[in-house]
């Protein structure tokens, strides 16, 4: 009887802090999302010929963890099958988080691009444990000028 | 060290091309961070701890790379790839490997300068 109390409790706090927590993250993934629209990220390997970048491996990561209310409706939806929802959302918003931990990096350094971005998951937790951690990671261009006016604007710092 | 996951770099010339660099390194947090995270596995959310653990980790593969690309005289790492793995619980591997190059500019102001 005391299990399964604790089994109701654990399911009512995943389901009402889990949803909340989506639906912030959510709303915090779209606000930042249209925030950092005008920066391109492209999958692409070949950087423009024309203009002189200099160029900066980054990277941004997040570990995001599924509730208990998730983890088991998705271990209900698996006797049946078909779309796992729940961890559909959770792996959704772990992609959007990392590449806008790599977007922040990038504007940062006043990067103009970020080319040949790669992304990687991974299950990090054994056991009942359900974590991803996504990571985001490309090359990112900077045009010469910004890198030659940061010079300039620290030895006018050093100077003073 | 110019460190790029790309393989083309305009204004640059590969003069010698020197082998795979690797870099990797395992860590894994207290136990009291392996508690908190089970905890935070009721509620969903981020596990902040991990997350920092592994940037750690990443961080420091990376200066491994470096430090073995320098050794071997290469002045560049091309098209670099990371890979992670959990091997148990609570610990992960973040693998870092990539092409050491000698690279010298076209025109040369346009070399990124060795940092």
């Amino acid at each position: 009887m005391t299990q399964f109390v604790i089994f109701i409790v654990f399911l009512g706090c995943g389901f009402i802090f889990g949803q909340m927590a989506e639906k912030k993250h959510y709303k915090s993934i779209i606000e930042r999302e249209q925030q950092t629209n005008h920066l391109p990220v492209i999958a692409s390997k070949f950087p423009p010929e024309s203009g002189s970048y200099h160029q900066q491996l980054i990277a941004g990561s997040v570990v995001v963890a599924s509730d208990y209310f998730k983890s088991f409706t998705a271990g209900l939806i698996n006797i049946f099958g078909g779309h796992v929802t729940p961890y559909e959302s959770l792996l959704d918003r772990g992609r959007r988080e990392a590449i806008l931990r790599m977007k922040h990096e990038a504007q940062q350094i006043n990067a103009d691009y970020v080319f040949n971005i790669k992304l990687e998951t991974t299950r990090i937790a054994t056991g009942r444990l359900g974590a991803i951690e996504v990571l985001a990671y490309g090359t990112a261009l900077i045009p010469h000028q910004n890198a030659s006016e940061q010079q300039d604007a620290q030895q006018n710092a050093l100077q003073a | 060290m110019l460190i790029t996951n790309l393989e083309i770099v305009p204004n640059i010339r590969i003069i010698k091309h020197i082998g795979l660099v690797q870099g990797s390194s395992v860590r894994s947090k207290h136990v009291g961070r392996d508690i908190m995270a089970g905890l935070k596995n009721i509620f969903g959310g981020e596990l902040q701890g991990y997350t920092e653990l592994l940037h750690e980790s990443r961080k420091e593969a990376t200066e491994r790379l470096v430090k073995q690309a320098e050794s071997i005289g290469a002045n560049a790492v091309l098209n670099v790839r990371y890979s992670t793995s959990s091997i148990a619980a609570g610990a992960a591997e973040i693998f870092v490997y990539g092409t050491a190059v000698q690279v010298e500019p076209i025109n040369d102001s346009t070399l990124p300068s060795a940092e």
